[in-house]
C-alpha cells in the first residue's frame, strides 16, 4: 500500500497530497491551466468531509484561506499566474497575522492574460514581492509529479511550523504531465497539533486571541517584522533545497528549476555523450535560495535557464558573487525551450573555455 | 433614589445623554475636563432619575451605570 | 471574560439598589477610538448586549473591518480576526465552513461592505452562509477623512464630492437591504437605526434575531443600522442625528426586507425553492432530506 505507484496528472496529485496533508479546505477559482487541481477536489473533499468552495473571486478565495487558518485549520488555493496576482494582497495579510496555508501557481505565460502555456515568469513574484509590506515565504519548486505531490505535502508542514503562507511553484508543463507517483501517507487533520492563537472561540476559558496585522504604534509593528525576520533567518538556515546532478567535475553548470530542470538534465547527459563536463543545480527551494550550493560549485561557467525573460539569474549572480560567469538562456510567453536548443548554449559556452 | 453613574474615563462629552434624557437632568460639566480633554456627563439632580437608562441607552461610549433603587 | 459587573452588581444590592443598566461583559473596558457622539460605539454594545444575553461570547468568532471600526477586534470579547478591507464575508465564511458550532459575525461598514466588498458581500448571502452581518450605513468614509461612500445622499457634500455627489457623474447611492432582498441565501434583513433609546432598543431586538437566525442554522442574516458620522458631517452630534433622521431615512427606510420565518419558511433554502416552484431542477428538493 505505502510503496503503490499511481498512474497521476500533476495538478491531481498535488490535489491529492494536500488532502493526504490534512487539509480539509479548500477555496478556488476557475483558471487554465490548473483546472484539474479544483475539480480533483470538488470530486473528493465531500467524500472527505472537507469543503471545496468555488469562492467569487480569487480575492474571496484567498480570504477564505486567510479565515481557515485563522480559524486553525489546513487550507490552501490554487491558481495560474493572473489570479496569483489577485491573491498577493491577501497574502501579505497572512504574513502580517503569521498564517499558515499553502497556495499554489500553476504558471502560465504573462503578463497580463498572456498565454495558457507553461512559463516560469511569476519567479520575482513568488521569491520577491507576493504582495505589500516586508515579507517572505517559502517556495516550493517541483519538477516531477512525484515532487509535486512531496512538496505539497511539506508545504503544509512548513507553513503550520513557521506560522507563514508557503508557495508551491509549478507550471503548466508539470500539471498536465502525468507520471507515476508513490503518494505520502494520510494525516488525519484530528491528530495535528492544537493551534493556540486560532480562533476557535475563548469558552470562556481564557483572553480573547485576535488574528491581526494592523499596529496603530510603528514600534510594534517593527518589533513584529523584527520577529519574523528571526524566523526567516531559521527558514534561511534550515529549509533550503537543491539538488546538484554530475556537478562534481563540471565546467559548464546549469541552474534551472522545474520544468526547465527536467530539459536542462537531458541537455546535460547529451553535452556528457559529447565529452563536455556539464552539471546541473536544481533548486527546489526558490525562496530560502540554496545559496551555498551555488557558491561551493567550482564552476567554470554557470548557464541559467529559464522559462522567462531571465529572473533567477538574480540569484544565481548574488550567489556566485563573481566566482564565474553566468549567463542565460531562456524562452518565454509559453514557449518550451528544447534540449538541443540548451545543448547549443552548453557547446558554446564550452568552446568558449578553451583547454 | 436611582443613580446614574458617569465613568469619565469612558465618557467623551457628546451630548447625546443630555438630549436623551426625558426629565432633562443630564448636563456637561463645564467645569471639569477629563484626562482625555472632554467636558463630562453628569446627573445634575438624581431625585428626580426615573432609571429609565435614556441616558445610557444612547451613550456610545458605554460611560453610564444606571442603579435603580429595589423598592 | 471580565468580572467587573458582578461586582457592580454586588456593591449594588449591599446599598439596596440593583443594576438597570451598565456594560456587557461581551464588551471588554476599552475606550474606543470612536469620535464623541459616534453611533458605532451604541451599535458595538447592542452586539456585546446579544452575546451576553444568549450566552454566546465564549463560541463567538467576530471579523473587522477595515474603517472606523477596524479596531473592535480590541473592543468585543469574543475571539476576534481582523480582516482586509472589504473581505470580512469572505474571512467570516470561512470561519463557519471551518466550525460550523461557533457564532460568526461581521462588522462592517458602508465603504468596507457596499463599495469594495460589494462582491464578497453578494455572494456570501447568495450562497446563504449562515453567519451575520452587521452593517452600519453612515454615509461616507469616516476613517480617511469623509470621502463619498456609496451609500452618500445625492447633493451630499463630502471630501471627494465638495459640490455635493453629483448623480450624473457619481451615480446614486445603494440601498443594500433592498438589494440583497433578490437573493435567494438570505434568511433575515433588517433596517434599523440608532437615534433615540426606542429605537436603540429596536435594533437590538434586529442583532439578536439576525444571531437567533443563525443559531438556527435558517440562512444569511444582515443588520444594517443607519449611523451618523458627526465629525465628518461637520456637525454636533445631536445635529449630526437630526440630519440623519431628515435626510437618511427618506433615502433608507426602516423596516424588515425580509424575514424568511415571518414569511412561512423554516430557512432561506425553504424558502428559495418554495420561489423556483416550477423549475424541474428543484423538484425533488425537500424528498432526499436536504
Amino acid at each position: 500500500m505505502m510503496s503503490e505507484k499511481v498512474l497521476m496528472k500533476g495538478n491531481e496529485a498535488m490535489a491529492e497530497a494536500a488532502m493526504r496533508a490534512g487539509c480539509r479546505f479548500f477555496f478556488g477559482y476557475p483558471i487554465t491551466p490548473q483546472t484539474e487541481l479544483a475539480a480533483y477536489m470538488s470530486r473528493q473533499m465531500p467524500k472527505r468531509d472537507g469543503v471545496y468552495l468555488q469562492a467569487e473571486s480569487e480575492v474571496a478565495a484567498i480570504n477564505m484561506v486567510y479565515g481557515a487558518a485563522a480559524a486553525g485549520a489546513r487550507a490552501m488555493t490554487s491558481s495560474s499566474s493572473p489570479g496569483i496576482s489577485l491573491k498577493t494582497e491577501g497574502i501579505s495579510y497572512m504574513a502580517g497575522a503569521d498564517l499558515p496555508g499553502v497556495i499554489i501557481n500553476v504558471q502560465r505565460g504573462g503578463p497580463g492574460l498572456g498565454s495558457i502555456q507553461p512559463s516560469q515568469s511569476d519567479y520575482f513574484q513568488a521569491t520577491r514581492a507576493m504582495g505589500h509590506g516586508d515579507f517572505y515565504m517559502p517556495v516550493y519548486a517541483p519538477s516531477t509529479v512525484q515532487e509535486m505531490a512531496d512538496l505539497s505535502y511539506l508545504a503544509f508542514d512548513v507553513a503550520d511550523k513557521y506560522r507563514t503562507p508557503v508557495v508551491v511553484l509549478a507550471d503548466g508543463m508539470l500539471g498536465q504531465m502525468m507520471e507515476p507517483v508513490v503518494l505520502p501517507e494520510p494525516v488525519d487533520p484530528a491528530s495535528l497539533p492544537a493551534k493556540p492563537w486560532a480562533t476557535v472561540g475563548h469558552e470562556g476559558k481564557r483572553e480573547h486571541v485576535v488574528v491581526n496585522s494592523l499596529f496603530l504604534d510603528s514600534e510594534d509593528n517593527e518589533r513584529q517584522n523584527v520577529a519574523r525576520f528571526e524566523r526567516y533567518e531559521q527558514i534561511r538556515r534550515d529549509e533550503q533545497r537543491v539538488e546538484c546532478y554530475r556537478t562534481e567535475d563540471a565546467d559548464v553548470v546549469i541552474v534551472a528549476f522545474g520544468a526547465c530542470a527536467r530539459i536542462a538534465r537531458s541537455a546535460v547527459n547529451a553535452a556528457r555523450e559529447q565529452g563536455i563536463r556539464a552539471g546541473l543545480i536544481r533548486p527546489i527551494t526558490l525562496w530560502p535560495y540554496p545559496v551555498s550550493a551555488i557558491r561551493e560549485c567550482a564552476a567554470k561557467v554557470f548557464l541559467v535557464v529559464e522559462m522567462n525573460m531571465g529572473q533567477m539569474i538574480e540569484d544565481v549572480r548574488l550567489a556566485a558573487e563573481g566566482s564565474a560567469p553566468v549567463e542565460f538562456y531562456g524562452r518565454c510567453g509559453g514557449v518550451i525551450p528544447t534540449p538541443d536548443e540548451v545543448l547549443e548554449q552548453i557547446r558554446a559556452l564550452d568552446e568558449g573555455l578553451g583547454d | 433614589m436611582n443613580e446614574v453613574i458617569v465613568d469619565v474615563g469612558f465618557c467623551k462629552g457628546c451630548g447625546l445623554c443630555v438630549a436623551a434624557c426625558p426629565v432633562d437632568i443630564m448636563k456637561l460639566d463645564a467645569g471639569v475636563i477629563t484626562p482625555k480633554g472632554y467636558h463630562p456627563a453628569y446627573c445634575s439632580d438624581m431625585e428626580r432619575c426615573t432609571g429609565c437608562c435614556s441616558c445610557a441607552l444612547m451613550c456610545p461610549d458605554v460611560a453610564i451605570t444606571v442603579l435603580r433603587e429595589v423598592r | 471574560m471580565q468580572t467587573e459587573p458582578n461586582t457592580i452588581a454586588a456593591e449594588a444590592a449591599a446599598r439596596g439598589m440593583k443594576v438597570a443598566f451598565s456594560r456587557p461583559d461581551s464588551l471588554r473596558p476599552v475606550v474606543t477610538n470612536f469620535c464623541p457622539g459616534c453611533t458605532h460605539g451604541i451599535i458595538q454594545r447592542l452586539v456585546a448586549e446579544c452575546m451576553d444575553e444568549m450566552g454566546i461570547e465564549g463560541t463567538t468568532v467576530g471579523v473587522a473591518p477595515v474603517g472606523c471600526s477596524v479596531m473592535c477586534y480590541d473592543f468585543f470579547g469574543c475571539d476576534m480576526i481582523e480582516a482586509s478591507h472589504g473581505r470580512a464575508p469572505a474571512v467570516a465564511t470561512a470561519v463557519k465552513r471551518v466550525h460550523p458550532g461557533n457564532m460568526v459575525f461581521a462588522y462592517q461598514g458602508d465603504g468596507d461592505l457596499a463599495s469594495i466588498g460589494m462582491a464578497e458581500t453578494i455572494h456570501a448571502a447568495t450562497r446563504g452562509e449562515n453567519i451575520t452581518i452587521v452593517f452600519i450605513n453612515n454615509a461616507i468614509y469616516g476613517m480617511t477623512g469623509g470621502q463619498m461612500a456609496p451609500t452618500s445622499l445625492p447633493h451630499q457634500v463630502t471630501q471627494t464630492s465638495p459640490y455635493g455627489r453629483d448623480a450624473q457623474t457619481a451615480g446614486y447611492p445603494i440601498r443594500v437591504c433592498e438589494l440583497l432582498s433578490t437573493l435567494d441565501g438570505v434568511a433575515y434583513l433588517e433596517r434599523v437605526c440608532a437615534d433615540s433609546p426606542k429605537n436603540v432598543r429596536k435594533a437590538k431586538k434586529a442583532i439578536r434575531k439576525a444571531f437567533q437566525y443563525q443559531q438556527e442554522k435558517r440562512g444569511y442574516t444582515l443588520v444594517e443600522v443607519v449611523a451618523t458620522c458627526p465629525t465628518n458631517w461637520g456637525m454636533d452630534p445631536t445635529q449630526a442625528i437630526g440630519w440623519m433622521q431628515e435626510n437618511m431615512l427618506p433615502y433608507y427606510p426602516l423596516g424588515v426586507y425580509k424575514d424568511v420565518v415571518a414569511d412561512g419558511f423554516e430557512n432561506a433554502a425553504e424558502a428559495a425553492f418554495a420561489r423556483a416552484e416550477g423549475c424541474p431542477m428543484v423538484a425533488d428538493y425537500g424528498k432526499d432530506g436536504e
